[in-house]
């Protein structure tokens, strides 16, 4: 799981101002339920001293997502929207002390929200970046802008910095080529701005695309297989031993005990079983009737066999086989 | 707090006597099973011996049929490679969508570097698997099938008897991946058209860095790693004695604990899941919940992200996993989810709880008492899910 700061932590499992606003006068929506993540900041702003006198949210994501919306209003109330639109993802991100680089995009969540609703108050369209240039990342629908906004405001330098702060190459990434161009445009720009040093700039073809999606799927599948650590747990309780020593014939006559109480049922439904063969674990039976449609006959097979196992308490495999020649 | 460990798909506790079992070779019984003197020939007899337990818990006709390798990874990696090698004319490989990625990894690479073509079978949304699409792709060009014997994410079994013995009317070699399907369920590879089958070690309570491939006595073959004799010369490399003794015990006690897993687990699992439905609104079940194994269950809450649910369970003990995006930080749900087509709604929320014998009643009572609070909390904050009305909103945010 991720090393996350305790103010994170406390900000998730203590979110301050969650929950609907009534009394709102500036809401910002962003995000979306396919992207894992979306944001709805509610703020009630005074209409005389643009002071931000309440804030709330309300957040579907992970942990860091949830500890920057609610740390997000704990910044802003009190503050005039004048003070409040100067504040970054990174202010965020300080804020709590730090998130995981994989883990920035959630700052970035809060940072648009409250420029969304910023201009919402001012009966302004804000201009998400989103809608700026062109798309960039299709897995993850994000534009030129975003991208280029992401890479200065937190002087990016790598395309993995970037698929962390914006999400975008995060998929396929297809895109690779664009957010070269664009994270080597701006890195420019920075170094030009005197913001970056040349030597930290990114260099056209530094990074290569196959590598970057090896390293990503191989951190994947190693965070998948990762267990949490474990405890040692008390041992589960002895079971009943099982039928050992069982004669063929007592296993036989069980067997077909087991089977005599099913047909009734599976009559019912137009179909019967017959015990053909028992071949050490192997049970085999012959379905016919309705019982014999493929899928309907998975599920007898499966409901016998877990029914000879509680009778004879030893595993055993029902095998279906073509039955005899009527 | 009571510890909960209901992650046994990806780990299991080694059994304590596995270690028992093992600790003498680390000991006085540290001869090398090649050399000709009493301090090997003993520990060849205890690899020979562990070879039979494993034998007799995979229903092999053969214990030579069974090679030791160093994880199921290393199993599966060994059978896909083996094959294209041993069937020259043939450069087709035929798997699902919804493989481990040790399959699934090597599958893609192998196509990249246009060694192989590779068909991967789709699933529907329970996770069965497609089997016109399967059909259709079998012909005399396909040299491997290697489709898994249970899903690790949710469970969801393959009728994988039947699956071989279509493979067998083409001619092409199958193999299974059943590495969480072994000691969980009843296995008898002697008389199918099994071929080949991967398993873990610590899967199934044997010490992590041990697993085995199931070579079929006859099925065509090639070695993964030159260099020595060892196994029979299919997988060179001195063994790893202790590794070997335990699974080879720990096969022997899943053998006794198989009933166990069948009813006794499957019945804790089933209180869980039922409880967690009835007690839970707005979530439901992935996978085939009929052909399924006894001890997992993966249950999807709308509204939520796993992540969020996973820190809550972890603060009170409970240890669970997630196929969503944010626990591993990749961003898309699982590959499973998305073959299953699990809405987004649902894919992210995604929780799987998978048990053990190791587990007891007051284990999954203490998740039945945390879980409805915890999610209740949860969708209290998220901006799909209205409180008072215990159900979604319209919510559609403005800027997507």
């Amino acid at each position: 799981m991720w090393d996350y700061s305790d103010k994170v932590k406390d900000y998730f499992f203590n979110p301050k101002n969650a929950g609907a606003l009534v009394e709102a006068n500036a809401v910002g929506e962003v995000g979306a339920i396919s992207c894992g993540d979306a944001l709805k900041l509610m703020l009630k702003v005074d209409p005389e001293t643009e002071v931000i006198q309440d804030a709330r949210f309300q957040t579907f994501g992970c942990g860091s997502a949830i500890a920057s919306s609610s740390a997000l209003t704990d910044m802003i109330i009190g503050k005039t929207l004048q003070e409040a639109i100067t504040i970054t993802n990174q202010d965020i991100a300080d804020f709590l002390g730090g998130l995981p680089p994989e883990k920035m995009h959630c700052s970035v969540m809060g940072y648009e929200a409250l420029q969304a609703a910023i201009a919402n108050f001012r009966g302004e369209e804000w201009h998400d970046d989103h809608e700026e240039g062109a798309l960039v990342c299709k897995c993850f629908g994000v534009d030129e802008g975003m991208i280029e906004r992401a890479v200065r405001m937190n002087k990016l330098t790598t395309i993995e910095q970037i698929t962390d702060y914006t999400k975008a190459g995060g998929g396929c990434l297809t895109c690779f080529d664009k957010l070269e161009e664009v994270l080597a445009k701006v890195n420019a720009e920075l170094v030009a701005e005197g913001i970056l040093a040349a030597h930290e700039a990114y260099s056209l073809g530094a990074a290569d695309a196959a590598e970057i999606k090896a390293k990503a799927k191989a951190k994947k599948d190693a965070e998948r297989e990762a267990a949490p650590p474990t405890s040692p747990l008390a041992p589960a309780s002895p079971l009943p031993p099982p039928s050992a020593g069982m004669t063929n014939l007592k296993k036989m006559r069980l067997i077909e005990e087991a089977i005599e109480e099913l047909r009734p049922y599976l009559k019912k439904d137009g179909g019967d079983c017959e015990l053909i063969d028992v071949d050490g674990n192997n049970v085999m039976v012959s379905l016919t009737g309705a019982c014999t449609g493929c899928q309907m006959a998975s599920v007898t097979v499966s409901g016998i066999q877990e029914r000879l196992i509680a009778k004879l308490g030893v595993p055993v495999r029902v095998v279906p086989v073509k039955s005899h020649v009527h | 707090m009571r510890p909960v460990y209901l992650d046994n798909n990806a780990t299991t506790r080694v059994d304590p006597a596995v270690v028992e079992a093992m600790l003498p070779f680390f000991t006085e019984q540290f001869g090398n099973p090649s050399s000709i003197h009493s301090f090997g020939a003993s520990v060849g007899q205890s690899v020979k011996k562990a070879r039979q337990q494993l034998q007799q818990l995979l229903g092999a006709e053969h214990d030579h049929e069974i090679i030791y390798t160093a994880s199921g990874t290393e199993a599966d990696n060994t059978a896909i490679l083996s094959t294209l090698e041993a069937m020259p004319g043939r450069n087709e490989i035929i798997t699902s969508a919804v493989e481990h990625p040790a399959v699934l990894a090597l599958c893609q690479h192998l196509e990249k570097s246009g060694r192989a073509k590779v068909h991967y079978i789709g699933v529907d949304s329970l996770g069965r698997l497609d089997l016109e699409a399967y059909r259709s792709a079998l012909s005399d060009k396909v040299a491997l099938v290697t489709l898994m014997w249970a899903n690790n994410e949710t469970g969801t079994i393959f009728p994988i008897e039947a699956l071989a013995e279509l493979a067998k009317e083409v001619g092409a070699l199958f193999h299974t991946d059943a590495v969480q399907a072994v000691g969980k369920v009843p296995i008898v590879l002697k008389g199918s058209a099994i071929d080949m089958l991967s398993l873990s070690g610590h899967k199934l309570h044997a010490p992590k860095g041990i697993g085995a491939l199931y070579v079929k006595r006859g099925a065509r073959f090639k070695p993964l790693l030159r260099g020595g004799h060892q196994e029979r010369g299919r997988r060179a490399g001195t063994e790893n004695t202790p590794g070997i003794v335990g699974l080879g015990k720990a096969a022997e006690l899943a053998i006794t604990h198989m009933a166990d897993e069948q009813t006794r687990v499957k019945e804790l699992r089933d209180r869980l899941e039922k409880a967690i439905l009835q007690r839970v609104p707005n979530c439901f079940v992935n996978g085939d919940v009929r052909e399924r194994l006894p001890n997992t269950t993966n249950i999807a809450f709308e509204y939520v992200e796993g992540e969020a649910i996973l820190l809550h369970l972890t603060r009170q003990g409970i240890a669970a996993s997630s196929g969503s995006a944010c626990t591993s930080g990749s961003l898309e749900p699982s590959h499973v989810m998305r073959a299953m087509n699990v809405p987004f709604t649902a894919a992210h929320g995604s929780i799987r709880f998978s048990l053990s014998r190791d587990n007891v009643p007051e284990d999954v009572d203490q998740v039945i008492e945390a879980l409805p609070k915890i999610l209740e909390n949860l969708r209290e904050l998220s901006p799909f899910w209205a409180g008072a009305n215990k159900g979604p909103t319209e919510f559609k945010p403005v800027y997507a």
